[in-house]
């Protein structure tokens, strides 16, 4: 194994291990936001949004994320959608892990126990008072370890944008496998990387979960 | 003020899922200040009876009124929700399974409804709860989570609960039967002292004893339908109906064995 090629490139990987992490927060935001709606849509009283809500999940749940990514990028410009390639990869894939976290927020809200809303709403609040303040701060609870692991699939998974040339981590590795030809370092550096990304994040996930949890 | 009407009134309430029909045609009127005990065999559609006097299993037909206004009204959905939140508001519950907020404090869990919906200070919430609580036994409670008590000092914070709202009228749906039997009796104490507060309430239960002690009256359900109604002593001691009779044998002989 080439150690000093390794400590000649790492100062890039770093660089590009930066991106990494901002289209993570960025795809994980959007994800978030799109979930928060998703499954408020989902387990709306109107069918019309339910039926909006199941179609999300199951196109975007559906379709391989890069087969999406691609559509955007490469497709949008067809259609009159003008974006660049990091705007196309936070888009693409936030929408699409937003689908996942529909689900996965959508089964933490009802998996509150039903006679919680129902000794809210016996006390004359109503539907939306028992909600925020009964339902919702227990299901926050229980949805931030299944969070935890779609937020793990995503940080992995803006690896897809390489394939739309965003100059993150995967990319990164593979520019300098061809200039290198050494694709067992360079692999291996990305990986490291992603490795230390992933655990951070996943120890800060732990944390908050072991923070807030109801005995 | 003359009263010329019951305080609680069923008139012709009807319940069905599908071809189900849990609950035929039932009449029923409570006073104010009367203390109810609903028993009969499970399945019997008592617990439906009682989560309609508040709609929260609504009923398929007939109507619910307190004190003068009707409860089930069918309005549209926005009005219907205002309605019946005010309703609620005059209509205390207190469930098998307690059903406490375990997110909040026995303080929080007491003065978080009268907070939101009646807009109190953090003074007057902090005095609420201090004598809800107190009234309850729980005072010393207050800075707990619901998981750090037992079955019976939840229930009880959840009677108080029920309480800081200032009903009218208090259901209690098998309010002791999830609990330890040793944890029964300090439940049945603060159900013992609102009954001599005179709070009107209407309580499902599977202890005759209790219903013996504390009640007014006794309704038996079977079936959909109310077997037989009147004092305690008229129901335990000298039923009419077969039905009542072949219930309380199984039930009573319990509580025989039990003294």
């Amino acid at each position: 194994m080439d150690v000093d090629l390794i400590l000649r490139v790492y100062p890039y990987f770093l660089e590009a291990a930066v991106v990494t992490i901002e289209l993570s927060v960025l795809t994980i935001l959007l994800g978030l936001l799109c979930g928060a709606a998703g499954a408020w849509a989902r387990l709306s009283r109107f069918a019309l949004l339910r039926f909006a809500g199941a179609a999300y999940v199951s196109v975007f749940r559906g379709t391989p994320a890069l087969i999406q990514l691609f559509l955007l990028y490469f497709g949008g410009p067809q259609v009159g959608i003008q974006l660049d390639a990091f705007e196309a990869g936070v888009i693409g894939l936030g929408v699409n892990i937003g689908a996942y976290m529909t689900e996965t927020m959508r089964g933490a809200i009802v998996a509150v126990d039903h006679g919680q809303g129902e000794a809210a709403r016996t006390l004359g609040l109503s539907r939306a008072q028992s909600f925020r303040k009964v339902v919702l701060p227990q299901a926050l609870r229980l949805m931030i370890r299944p969070l935890g692991v779609n937020i793990n699939a995503q940080i992995k998974g803006t690896a897809l944008v390489a394939a739309i040339s965003v100059v993150e981590l995967t990319y990164t590795a593979q520019r300098y496998i061809g200039s290198t030809y050494k694709p067992f370092e360079m692999f291996l550096l990305a990986g490291v990387l992603y490795l230390i990304i992933i655990t951070v994040v996943g120890k800060g996930i732990s944390f908050l979960d072991r923070r807030v949890r109801l005995q | 003020m003359t009263e010329t009407r019951p305080f609680v009134e069923i008139r012709h309430a009807k319940k069905s899922y599908g071809s189900l029909e849990v609950l035929k045609d039932i009449n029923l009127t409570v006073d104010r200040g009367e203390i109810v005990a609903i028993i009969g065999p499970s399945g019997s559609g008592k617990s439906t009876l009682l989560r309609a006097i508040n709609d929260l299993d609504p009923l398929t037909g007939g109507e619910v009124i307190l004190d003068g206004t009707q409860v089930n009204k069918a309005l549209p959905h926005r009005q219907y929700e205002k309605h019946i939140n005010q309703m609620r508001q005059q209509i205390g519950m207190v469930f098998q399974h307690f059903n406490l907020f375990p997110h909040l404090t026995v303080r929080d869990n007491v003065v978080m409804a009268p907070k939101l919906l009646k807009g109190i200070s953090e003074d007057a919430a902090q005095k609420l709860a201090e004598e809800q609580l107190a009234h309850v036994g729980m005072l010393e409670r207050i800075d707990y989570y619901p998981s750090q008590l037992s079955g019976g000092q939840k229930q009880r914070v959840a009677i108080a609960r029920a309480l800081a709202m200032k009903p009218k009228l208090m259901l209690f749906d098998e309010a002791t039967s999830a609990l330890d039997p040793e944890l029964v009796e300090e439940v049945n104490q603060v159900m013992k002292t609102l009954a001599q507060e005179h709070m009107t309430m209407i309580i499902v239960t599977h202890e005759m004893e209790f219903a013996a002690d504390v009640c007014d009256r006794v309704i038996f359900m079977d079936g959909g339908v109310v077997v037989e109604e009147g004092p305690p002593t008229v129901v335990f001691q000298n039923p009419t109906q077969p039905r009542t009779r072949d219930f309380l044998r199984k039930h009573l002989s319990q509580y025989e064995k039990e003294k």
